[in-house]
């Protein structure tokens, strides 16, 4: 993999008031260009990840890197500028009365002439396909649509890091779906490293590397295929297993051998058949 | 209690320049003990439905029927409480209507309100308790020093503490992880074969239409564009599709397996367990033949 | 019910009135508040109710609209009225029940203050009628510009009021959401005894508090990660345009005011 773009090292932070530490000894990177998605169920400590890497929240112990600059209260804005960030609930980070107003709310306040920034409103909002929305106000769209949104908003900043931190967990299925295609094709169109955060694991599984959080420590680090090996760990952990490892698990029962551990839909319908052609 | 809506129309904001046909001609049986799950995407009426159940709206054109109550278009309805009582409505993100300073408190809110005594509503607001998977010790606590996932559980017993014959869910499981998601469907299950409930499960998801309801109706635009047993409505899968609709993603992978191996299963599996053994009988046929 | 309310909302439409500056909108309707004070006799109160007229004619919006929206208003017109007529003490006695009397100079005073109370109110209407809420705050923000100078924080509320027309809406759905939710556990809010209806706001009050603050404090997270860290150095994407149209509507005004001096006795 290319170089890490963010690395924690013994990274322990705990809530005021809390007597259990949110996160215990984390250590990982995140490397230029990946998609990385951390699971675990509510709770785990996955979501004080997000405020910590933006400077939100700051560790109690342990160190936190991000494009070679050490996170500290002196240097968050300039850090900010570098991560962008969509949060879960779609209408508590809409600012502005607008589309076009929430995506320059940003870019209103690093300073970016206004020339500039309706180039970059109307290119940002083209990539998320809402450039046909300029003018419309937040309660007449719908969830997906404001996140949709939220993403633009962050891509008009052009930073080189975008968490997702719980963003597809209050919408509908069609607003999931909408949200995970635009960050695919910005993910690939562009280098940006994706860092979501979910418990959604049909979100986790398009990731390029997965670490799953139990109890605010890291629990498992590695492919999606190597995750969802896991099989029924998963499971005991709070989340759930993806269908095609369900579907696989059936048909052992039903007494078919499958190859390797884990496939994607498609994988398995070809294995399936390949199946029957050496029966 | 059995619930019915015949031929009902509810417009929003009736005689302003902002008027809205929400829902059109909707006509459903709901026999007392009925799993029904009503399906359909944002903005497709399914809420507006859901709130003519316990007489929340009150139908523009056409006529609700609950129990032996019936509720009309144009007519004064008073003194709704007693269909209210009997109709239970856990909302989306119920845990937005918590507001007492104590679990207990909140939980026996509704009953109280219905008539029921204290020392009654005191005890029903432990089964519920139990019910929802949570222990007495939190009934002293405030509801909002709770995790999410317990505040949701709390107020769904205080829906489950007014004793209702009928149960309406709205997206009951949206925010949850799929722990939490799969321990409130199967409660829910659960309690609607124990007490001889009738459930009905508003959602997005075909998945959990397809695995607890036993009567699906579908809704796009205001308007039912299907009902029938979850067989009827999944046989023919591409009509669903054509319509903008998902499948449940074992039809799903069913379709890509007949497609890709160019064969028809014998009929639409709802079930993995099912949809295995029908392939693998192919398979081995597949080696015999 | 809050649906039925046309004060204050606003109507999208393509006249002359909706492309205005809100700046010389806002400059309009605080010289039109002062100038009508100028009117003291049937002539200048005629050129008042004139230009009224002559500007809902040109911001094209139905009078049906306004009057729909306006009819709770009237009585207090109608009021304001009838308070003159009564308690006005001067001129001729033209009727006289013994208890009541009522003067000449009542019934011009009780026409005089009630149209001009009438023409405020239409004046004012138009205002919200014809300029979107963000545009006033646009505007007012610009007006009051010169008052950061004295350390008054001109963009701190513009930045609130902005962000408290976003949320209207999306508070209103909460409300009728929570509403709905407390009355299918068995609270009533629209009848019963006043005290009765007054507990039954606290399950309403409370989960929008408890909603209102979590919110809050999300957005200012939201806002913080965006980069938002007070006016200074902040750059703006809105912006007014001054036309030619908004010149001359000032001038229009002046020569207005020119003939109401004038006319006035």
């Amino acid at each position: 993999m290319s170089k890490a773009i963010v690395s924690l090292k013994e990274v322990t932070f705990q809530y005021d008031g809390q007597e259990r530490n949110a996160l215990n000894h984390v250590s990982f990177e995140i490397y230029e260009g990946e998609w990385l998605a951390i699971v675990g169920h509510n709770g785990s400590g996955k979501s004080t990840m997000a405020k910590l890497l933006n400077g939100l929240q700051f560790p109690k112990e342990g160190e936190i890197t991000v494009s070679g600059m050490k996170l500290v209260e002196e240097n968050i804005w300039d850090i900010r500028k570098k991560i962008g960030m969509v949060f879960q609930n779609p209408d508590n980070q809409f600012v502005g009365t607008t589309v076009q107003d929430d995506v320059a709310f940003g870019l209103e306040n690093m300073g970016i002439p206004r020339e500039e920034m309706i180039h970059r409103v109307e290119d940002s909002l083209k990539k998320v396909k809402m450039d046909t929305f300029l003018h419309q106000e937040p309660h007449h769209l719908s969830g997906g649509q404001k996140q949709r949104v939220a993403i633009a908003g962050v891509l008009a900043l052009r930073p080189a890091i975008i968490i997702l931190d719980e963003a597809t967990s209050m919408l509908d299925p069609r607003g999931r779906a909408e949200v995970l295609e635009t960050v695919r094709t910005l993910k690939d169109e562009k280098a940006l490293t994706v860092i979501s955060i979910t418990h959604d694991l049909e979100e986790a599984a398009k990731a390029d590397r997965i670490i799953v959080m139990n109890k605010g420590e890291v629990f498992r680090e590695g492919t999606p295929e190597e995750i969802f090996s896991m099989d029924e760990q998963l499971i005991e952990l709070g989340l759930d297993i993806p269908f095609s490892v369900k579907v696989m698990k059936a048909f052992r029962k039903q007494g078919i051998s499958l190859a390797k551990h884990y496939l994607s839909e498609e994988e398995l319908v070809e294995e399936l058949w390949t199946f029957r052609s050496r029966m | 209690m059995d619930i019915s809506l015949s031929h009902v129309d509810y417009r929003y904001q009736a005689n302003t320049p902002f008027e809205r046909l929400a829902i059109q001609d909707v006509s459903i049986e709901i026999p007392s003990g009925t799993y029904l799950a009503i399906i359909g995407h944002t903005g497709s009426g399914k809420s507006t439905v859901l709130q003519h159940l316990n007489a929340l709206l009150i139908p523009s054109e056409g006529t609700v029927t609950i129990g032996d109550r019936e509720i009309k278009a144009h007519q004064k309805n008073k003194d709704l409480r007693p269909v209210r009582q009997r109709v239970g409505i856990v909302f989306q993100f119920p845990e937005h209507q918590l507001f007492e300073e104590t679990v207990e408190k909140d939980i026996i809110f509704g009953p109280m309100n219905f008539g029921v005594s204290e020392a009654e509503a005191k005890k029903r607001a432990r089964i519920a308790l139990k019910q929802v998977g949570l222990t007495e010790e939190i009934l002293d606590k405030s509801p909002f020093d709770l995790s999410g996932g317990q505040m949701r559980r709390v107020a769904i017993a205080g829906v489950l503490a007014m004793d209702p014959d009928v149960i309406v869910l709205d997206e009951p499981t949206a925010g949850l992880d799929p722990r939490g998601r799969k321990e409130i469907m199967d409660m829910f299950y659960a309690l609607h074969n124990e007490r001889k409930l009738s459930t009905i499960l508003v959602t997005h998801s075909m998945e959990d239409a397809a695995r607890y309801a036993d009567q699906i109706v579908i809704m796009q635009q205001g308007k039912v564009v299907k009902k029938g047993s979850p067989e009827e409505i999944f046989s023919a899968p591409q009509d669903l599709m054509q319509m903008g609709l998902d499948v449940p993603e074992v039809v799903r992978f069913q379709l890509k397996l007949e497609e890709k191996g160019n064969i028809k299963l014998e009929k639409i599996f709802l079930s993995i367990e099912q949809l295995s053994a029908a392939v693998a009988e192919q398979l081995r046929r597949g080696v015999t033949s | 019910m809050m649906e039925k309310m046309i004060f204050g909302r606003y109507v999208p439409a393509d006249s002359m009135i909706h492309k205005m500056d809100p700046r010389s909108k806002l400059t309009i309707i605080f010289l039109f508040v002062c100038i009508i004070f100028i009117a003291n006799n049937w002539l200048t109160y005629t050129i008042i109710g004139v230009y009224t007229f002559l500007m809902i004619g040109l911001s094209r919006i139905p009078i049906r609209f306004l009057y729909g929206g306006l009819k709770p208003v009237l009585w207090l017109v109608a009021f304001t009225f009838l308070l003159q007529l009564f308690f006005t003490r001067e001129g001729t006695v033209v009727v006289d029940w013994g208890f009541v009397k009522i003067y000449a100079e009542g019934i011009k005073m009780g026409f005089y203050i009630s149209f001009r109370f009438f023409f405020l109110i239409l004046m004012t209407s138009l205002l919200t009628l014809t300029t979107t809420p963000i545009e006033i705050t646009d505007g007012l923000e610009s007006l009051l510009n010169p008052l950061k100078k004295l350390r008054f924080p001109v963009h701190e509320m513009a930045l609130m009021m902005s962000i408290s027309l976003r949320f209207i809406p999306t508070l209103m759905q909460e409300t009728d959401k929570i509403m709905k939710a407390q009355i299918a556990r068995g609270v009533e809010f629209a009848s019963g005894p006043l005290m009765e209806r007054i507990k039954a706001i606290i399950p309403l009050l409370i989960p929008l508090f408890v909603s209102s603050f979590k919110r809050a404090e999300e957005l200012a997270i939201a806002m913080e990660a965006r980069g938002y860290r007070g006016g200074e150095g902040r750059t703006k994407y809105r912006q007014l345009s001054w036309k030619t149209v908004d010149t001359l509507q000032l001038a229009f005004l002046a020569v207005v005011t020119i003939m109401l001096i004038y006319f006035r006795s």
